[in-house]
């Protein structure tokens, strides 16, 4: 048996799936936070996996798709860097990372 | 690939990646989180994608996750108490997951273009694949656009922590 593309999209999905069951299930609003950060992995793992699938004329992969990965694990830690900043901010202000203890924007 | 390091690293992933979401205990879902980073970093080398590989344990496994563990403990969270379960809420959330897990076998299963072996790749005899070099330029000669946007994104990250941390600010 060799490992084909449609591996990895499966793995890929189910992590996707992983982190998104994740993201509404808890209540933690860091864990949440890591289940964001498991979807944005997922997505990597697909590009990734096509890059090594389009091999070029030059019998080289589709290096775009690296470029662009390498673009979303920087965006990534930008994102990870504020979100982690307003948590803080949020918990000096209401003393709680639990969701359903900030309510205020809900209808 | 070697069909069974893709078996364990992707059962590994997965396996703690389930276990980011259960484990009550935030410390303990960032550690899962790292093993994970790091199961999915060795499937990055299966791909031969080698730089994405060291960028994933670097910047994931190494500096996102260290922020993540080092806000835990400033915020000194303990393991979540107990609450009353919102079983509506909960069996929701669990269905949509499962459908779009669903939708995404579904989906692979009309793909027959991807039931095709990975397509091996043409080296000039004695070479190693330069994956490095490759990226470096197409990223410094095609892309150097969004590169620039992206330092200044991360300059203007980098000004809105400090603005959002600061004490003073209401």
């Amino acid at each position: 048996m060799t490992i084909t593309l449609n591996h990895y999209l499966l793995v890929s999905g189910l992590l996707f799936a992983i982190g998104f069951a994740g993201v509404l299930l808890r209540r933690n609003i860091i864990t949440i936070f890591m289940c964001l950060e498991l979807m944005l992995n997922a997505a990597n793992l697909s590009l990734v996996a096509f890059s090594r699938f389009n091999v070029g004329p030059d019998g080289l992969p589709n290096f775009n798709a690296q470029v662009f990965v390498f673009f979303i694990i920087t965006v990534a830690a930008a994102e990870v860097a504020v979100g982690l900043a307003i948590i803080v901010a949020l918990f000096r202000a209401r003393q709680t990372t639990h969701v359903e203890d900030i309510a205020s924007l809900k209808f | 690939m070697n069909p069974l390091l893709f078996g364990l690293f992707a059962f590994l992933m997965l396996a703690f990646g389930v276990s980011v979401v259960v484990n009550r205990n935030p410390v303990a879902s960032a550690l899962s989180l790292v093993v994970s980073f790091l199961c999915l970093a060795a499937l990055y080398v299966g791909l031969d994608a080698y730089l994405i590989a060291s960028v994933q344990v670097v910047v994931y496994a190494g500096a996102v996750m260290v922020l993540f563990l080092f806000i835990i403990m400033l915020l000194d969270l303990k393991a979540e108490q107990r609450r009353k379960f919102n079983k509506l809420a909960i069996g929701g959330g669990a269905l949509v997951a499962l459908v779009f897990a669903a939708q995404v076998v579904g989906v692979l299963g009309r793909f027959p273009k991807g039931n095709q072996p990975f397509p091996a790749l043409k080296l000039p005899p004695g070479e190693t694949l330069n994956d490095i070099q490759k990226v470096g330029e197409s990223m410094f000669s095609q892309h150097t656009l969004p590169l620039q946007i992206v330092g200044v994104l991360i300059l203007v990250a980098t000004i809105g922590v400090i603005v959002i941390s600061k004490r003073e600010l209401k």
